[in-house]
């Protein structure tokens, strides 16, 4: 009997993105997420007879975007196929999708695991149109159809079965959606439906080339899903094959909430589309001119920030990673140290502050409203000590809550730290008058009276004493005796 | 020579949805098999020289601006099913995820 942990996973993983464009992929219906049910459709989409499909140039364009940032190569002429099934969500009974001429082949991903940089090759990347949506939970007896998504453009994006675990393929997909955020083709969102992903995982023998049997898994709704259910089946199928069972080659179904994937238990059987050219559709060429010219206009991509960060800023590797994963949050840094802000207490307060903020709102950090100059305002006003930590935190909060700059948080609030020596005096004297017990003890020699006091203190100021200034005063004042009546 | 089989006929008009009766299909498979006949006559065209086409219009990249036109009203859309549960057309249920 082999032992479960002698195995390796074989995953390979298939996203299909959709594309943020204004129309669909082959007639002009708007693409609009949450329009009322039906209402954007028409002949073509719909596929009445005689109507004739024409390929959106957008997409096209932000489909060679995307393969060249994939490092893939471009064909010289791509064509579409039909892919041929029954649905009901599907109103034309095929799909106008790309077979054996897809947009682009043989590209790779590189993603950091663990301070190792491993390469994820990728098949290709092909157009397609999606389907509609079903409705199954409002009646009984029936499905509901919506067919407005049905034409609205995807991108499809196939690795090569290269992962070699459930943290790698969560990686890659943290560094393809990122990817995508800074060419601003998709909004990634995969509530909404825009970034969607499935996965097939097979076992081997460690140090053996043969591949085992496929399983692919699907209803994966986050990465952290694709995640967990890349190790539970790793797991089931080491157990399995560790006690000489085999592995049926199925299409397992991710339960979240029970945190296992289950057997679709349907009729298995080889699917066969029937793929053949789409005759309404022409061939397109790509030629190296337009390959050079969309070459020409792509964004910094995140890769190359990292590298830029770490250079230009000196941040560590983790610090620069984490500040470009999403495009907002690495124009937000750069916008304020180019306000004049010191790199680091930016960067700190980005990854701490700002990125725990996003993550309790469910926000992107595109989404919030953060001026770069009020960040510069916030780490000046920590600086010149008119803020302790804990306060400008609460201000950070306030700023982010109300989308207005810090100084106006602090005015309205009355937040600004006392640093003030008359005004920390009277706040040291008041305290000393009414903890004459404390003032004995401590010149007894206990020390911890001090804590006490300054406990009083700070309370008495609601928070606002600068608490380095305001415990010198208390100590000197508690050894040279002192202690003045209160104003 | 390759020919198409009555096996293959009933299996493809299973995927296609076409329901054909023992008559019917045989009569199907004869058209079939003369259709491939005559590309067999075709194969005998000399085509050196000529670049293999998905496509006979002498025509590529057709394409269109990323700009809206109007949809069809939702009501004359739901109107094309044959059952509906306005504003969606209504199928018998899907049991299976997609």
């Amino acid at each position: 009997m082999t032992s479960v942990m002698s195995y390796e996973p074989v995953i390979g993983l298939e996203v299909h993105l959709q594309l943020k464009t204004t129309t669909k992929l082959f007639c002009g219906c708007s693409t609009k997420f949450g329009a009322p049910p039906n209402g954007q459709t028409c002949p073509v989409c719909l596929g009445l007879p005689g109507v004739l499909p024409v390929l959106n140039a957008r997409a096209f364009d932000w489909g060679i975007r995307v393969a060249l940032a994939f490092n893939c190569q471009l064909a010289s002429v791509m064509k579409f196929d039909r892919k041929q099934y029954f649905y009901p969500d599907l109103p034309k009974n095929y799909q106008i999708s790309q077979y054996d001429q897809p947009l682009a082949q043989h590209g790779h991903l590189e993603v950091v695991v663990e301070g190792q940089t491993t390469r994820t090759r990728i098949r290709r990347i092909h157009l397609e149109e999606d389907a509609g949506k079903l409705l199954h939970d409002a009646s009984q007896h029936e499905s509901f159809v919506d067919f407005n998504r049905a034409g609205v453009p995807l991108l499809e994006i196939v690795t090569e079965p290269d992962l070699r675990s459930a943290e790698t393929a969560y990686q890659y997909l943290i560094e393809l959606k990122s990817i995508i955020e800074y060419l601003d083709v998709s909004t990634c969102n995969m509530e909404e439906g825009s970034l969607r992903c499935d996965t097939n995982i097979s076992l081997r023998s460690q140090g053996t080339e043969t591949l085992g049997v496929k399983v692919e898994v699907k209803n994966l709704n986050s990465f952290r899903a694709v995640k967990l259910a890349l190790e539970h089946e790793q797991h089931r199928q080491a157990t399995a094959l560790a006690r000489g069972e085999r592995i049926a080659q199925e299409t397992r179904l991710w339960d979240a909430r029970a945190l296992r994937t289950e057997s679709m238990r349907s009729k298995e059987e080889a699917a066969d589309y029937r793929y053949f050219p789409e005759p309404d559709l022409v061939p397109f060429m790509i030629t190296p001119e337009q390959v050079e010219q969309v070459r020409g206009q792509l964004p910094e991509l995140p890769a190359q920030r990292r590298a830029r960060f770490q250079q230009q800023y000196q941040l560590c590797a983790y610090d620069a990673n984490v500040l470009t994963q999403s495009r907002a949050l690495a124009h937000l840094f750069e916008e304020a140290v180019r306000a004049g802000t010191p790199a680091k207490p930016v960067a700190n307060w980005l990854m701490g502050e700002f990125l725990a903020y996003v993550k309790d709102k469910s926000l992107e950090p595109a989404a919030v409203k953060l001026d770069p100059v009020w960040l510069k305002d916030l780490v000046e006003l920590v600086q010149r000590g008119r803020l302790s930590g804990p306060m400008a935190k609460t201000v950070f909060t306030q700023m982010l809550d109300r989308g207005v700059p810090p100084q106006q948080v602090v005015g309205e609030r009355g937040l600004e730290q006392i640093s003030d020596p008359a005004h920390l005096e009277r706040l040291a004297d008041e305290v000393l008058q009414a903890n004459q017990k404390s003032i004995e003890d401590y010149r007894r020699g206990k020390t911890s009276a001090l804590l006490h006091l300054m406990g009083q203190a700070m309370r008495l100021s609601k928070g606002t004493a600068n608490p380095q200034q305001l415990s010198a005063l208390l100590k000197r004042k508690l050894e040279q005796g002192q202690v003045n009546a209160p104003q | 020579m390759t020919t198409i089989s009555p096996d293959v006929v009933t299996q493809v008009a299973r995927l296609a949805r076409l329901r054909l009766d023992d008559h019917a299909a045989a009569h199907v498979t004869q058209q079939l098999n003369d259709i491939l006949a005559y590309v067999r006559q075709l194969q005998a065209v000399p085509t050196d020289g000529v670049e293999p086409t998905s496509h006979v219009l002498p025509l590529s990249n057709v394409l269109r601006p990323d700009e809206s036109k109007p949809s069809l009203p939702q009501t004359s859309v739901i109107a094309l099913a044959p059952a509906t549960h306005p504003p969606f057309l209504a199928v018998p249920k899907v049991l299976e995820a997609g």
